[in-house]
């Protein structure tokens, strides 16, 4: 069985390569990049015409929340997979929050088995603590042992600096990376938005900015006190931005991810209470999406992670106040960034790759070979042109808690492959097949 | 002149033309006070329905009134908010009421947007009678009333709201309508009890109250709520009385015709003491009377609109 797909335009920054050609997978292998291949044994090659299209290494979203086990009316393995899937993404890391908390090897061998049978690759993550609670340590080791490439207690933070000092010790040890959610909880207390003009005219209650700031400053001092590897979450303020800048200057071993829709949306589209805009942390003012945004085109940003987090409809039915935390990412954060930052030259699809898959990879110690000859297919591919609406209907995740429901997106991801295989498909008709 | 939306729901999003009319339309209301039939046909065959997520007596007996007043029929649903723990509540009395054919809900709740919501998911007026810390326009429209009734004019009129700003809807309805119709205001209070924005919009801040007060041709009193400090905002009860509270000595200071306003319902000798809410310069009493012919207006204005032409009988 061979595959050629002709004439699309690649970008692969991990292996340099850029420009028109075609890729013939043969066995799900790539087997020829070239600039013209010419099958002369028609019958058994399946040819797609990718003219004018994007061809891009398999995508990673390094904070993902599947929900399952436990929360299976919000999410399963195999929904979000399939999200991830039409999304872009063939490798997503997924958070231990669920129900049981994946603290232990049991949980995470269940995560594996039904990944097994999900379309994208699953990394999962251990949590740094016992049922996630701040409390104790998880078993690091034997967690490191199931499969698990970093640690955290995303959701909640953990509060208590001396529980968080000897687990970045210790998880060091097992050259894993702790995954910070920064938030001292004092602080965001019982709130619901950004403290700022909005949650003032809204009379919503104020989260601080310094609520996550003082977090990241504290795990900051803690990873260059004991040398661990040490990733913030969903970063969302410029104070926020300098100090792990101030922190690279001087050497320590941190990263940070931001995620698309602190991005893309200030604190005004609180406005109208719409439950699909309360998120944690919260979406910032103008000055943090603004600082953001010099960050991702600065390089101080290393990584854009969508923290999907799906919940039900009624989870956010009703008043703002009572509505659950997140915002459903995996299937519109290509679109969106492309919609709003890479035509508008912020950045481009290299940077793309290397903010959603080169430095992902690294940060979780993934293989990443990019689009090369003699590796199993892992590339997506992008329609520049095709135009969609994101629609309830259309999503494939169970979770339809987006802000951007009912908007109109520029360009789509149309097929993507894990593994050699074809897992999504959305050409237009299903891609003209050309037999030459 | 009508409303322009479907809604009443705040005063941020309402121009001064509309709130003048509005207060014109209170003053014919207030008139009808003082028949010996307080009560005129006007809402005849229309249903109000007064939906109260929040206890409050004060603020739904002058919704009741009012509508009475105006012959409409009434309902009254009172729901206990501690019983309330989801949004599914709001949105099923919401489709209940949908198919009685209310023409106006009158609603109170703990939560911000919450009236926002309903307006959203109903065909009937929606008239905010307070949304969390959000906004209380018929409280507002009510001071605003007075103040018109007794010096007459608000262009630049010093007036100063006293308190806890930061959970304050009456503030911020308060800041908004006043704002628009070319009154200074400036909010007093300690610093933990107002919001870090506030100067944004269109206020003074100060945490002096002494100094906040110079000047001032209106004080406006808001209730302390005593779980606030145990919150952490502020130390004590003795010492907010010290720093915050309106006492007569500092009443003495201030002009002779300077009008004392509050809310209610009063913490006497906490934020206010009780000569000073039984002087002369105190309009609390006519603030409630004041209430029931702004509501009257805002019924009138919302549940008539669909027929302008008739005029009050
Ligand atoms: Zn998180």
């Amino acid at each position: 069985m061979k595959l050629l797909l002709k004439k699309g335009k690649i970008f692969d920054p991990v292996n340099n390569l850029s420009g028109e050609y075609d890729i013939l997978i043969e066995n799900r292998v790539v087997s020829k990049i070239s600039k013209n291949i010419m099958e002369k044994d028609s019958k058994d090659v399946e040819i797609y015409d990718l003219n004018g299209l994007y061809i891009l290494p398999g995508l990673i979203d390094m904070h993902v929340h599947l929900r399952e086990p436990g929360y299976e009316e919000k999410e399963t393995i195999k929904t979000g997979c399939e999200a991830a899937a039409a999304g872009g993404f063939t490798t997503i890391a997924c958070m231990p929050n669920t129900k049981p908390v994946a603290d232990n090897p049991a949980t995470v061998e269940y995560i594996k088995a039904k990944a097994e049978k999900a379309l994208v690759n699953v990394v999962p993550v251990g949590s740094i603590t016992k049922n996630g609670e701040g409390k104790e340590l998880a078993e690091i080791g034997f967690l490191k042992e199931a499969g698990v490439r970093a640690l955290s207690d995303d959701g909640n933070p953990v509060m208590n600096s001396e529980i968080m000092r000897r687990a970045m010790e210790y998880a060091a040890s097992f050259m894993l990376p702790i995954i910070s959610h920064c938030e001292d909880k004092n602080l965001s207390g019982d709130g619901v938005m950004n403290d700022g003009y909005y949650s003032t005219i809204l009379g919503l209650k104020p989260i601080p900015t310094v609520a996550e700031e003082i977090m990241i400053a504290r795990d900051i001092l803690l990873a260059e006190y004991t040398g661990a590897s040490l990733h913030i979450a969903h970063l969302s303020t410029e104070r926020g931005l300098e100090l792990v800048l101030d922190a690279k200057r001087r050497g320590i071993n941190v990263s940070c991810e931001v995620t698309p829709h602190h991005l893309l949306f200030d604190d005004s589209y609180v406005t109208g209470y719409d439950p699909d805009t309360k998120v944690n942390p919260p979406l910032r003012d103008k000055r943090d999406v603004t600082a953001l945004r010099e960050g991702v085109k600065m390089g101080i940003v290393d990584v854009i992670a969508t923290d999907h987090a799906p919940h039900t409809y009624e989870d956010k039915l009703g008043e703002y106040d009572y509505a659950a935390f997140g915002i459903s990412g995996l299937e519109t954060a290509v679109s969106s960034l492309y919609t709003e930052l890479i035509l508008k030259e912020l950045f481009d699809f290299n940077d793309l790759v290397r903010l959603m898959g080169i430095n992902p990879a690294r940060i979780l110690k993934l293989d990443y070979p990019g689009i090369r000859v003699g590796t199993r297919a892992d590339l997506i591919v992008f329609d520049p042109g095709r135009n969609w609406k994101v629609e309830k209907e259309t999503l494939k995740s169970k979770g339809k808690n987006t802000p951007l429901l009912g908007k109109e997106l520029k360009g789509k991801v149309v097929l993507t492959f894990v593994k050699g295989k074809m897992v999504y498909n959305d050409l237009e008709n299903k891609g003209v097949l050309i037999y030459e | 002149m009508a409303l322009k939306g479907k809604d009443f729901l705040g005063l941020y999003n309402v121009s001064a033309d509309e709130i003048n009319e509005i207060l014109t339309t209170a003053e014919a209301m207030k008139e009808v006070f003082t028949r010996t039939v307080k009560k005129i046909p006007t809402l005849r065959g229309k249903t109000i329905v007064n939906l109260f997520y929040e206890t409050s007596t004060r603020t739904r007996s002058s919704f009741d009134i009012a509508a009475k007043r105006l012959s409409a029929d009434v309902i009254s649903i009172a729901k206990d908010s501690s019983s309330v723990m989801k949004g599914e509540s709001l949105i099923d009395t919401a489709r209940t009421l949908e198919v009685m054919g209310v023409d106006v809900v009158v609603v109170r709740h703990s939560a911000p947007g919450a009236a926002e919501f309903l307006a959203r998911k109903l065909k009937a007026s929606v008239l905010n009678g307070g949304d969390g810390a959000h906004e209380h326009p018929t409280q507002a429209l009510l001071d605003m009333y007075t103040i018109k009734e007794r010096i007459g004019f608000f262009k630049g009129l010093k007036v100063v709201i006293v308190g806890d700003i930061m959970h304050s809807r009456v503030a911020r309805s308060n800041i908004w309508g006043l704002t628009k119709l070319g009154a200074e205001v400036s909010v007093v209070g300690p610093a933990t009890l107002i919001p870090r924005n506030i100067m944004d919009l269109g206020v003074k801040f100060y945490t002096d109250l002494d100094e906040a007060l110079a000047g001032a041709d209106v004080v406006m009193i808001l209730r302390i709520q005593k779980e606030r400090q145990a919150m952490g905002l502020f130390p004590s009860i003795r010492e907010y009385r010290k720093f915050y509270c309106i006492t007569e000595e500092r009443l003495e200071k201030l002009k002779k015709d300077v009008l004392i306003m509050h809310p209610g319902p009063m913490n006497r000798g906490i934020e206010i003491e009780s000569s000073v809410a039984d002087s002369v310069n105190s309009v609390i009493t006519e603030q409630v009377t004041n209430g029931v012919a702004i509501r009257m207006a805002l019924l009138y204005l919302l549940a008539g609109r669909k027929k302008e032409n008739e005029i009050i009988a």
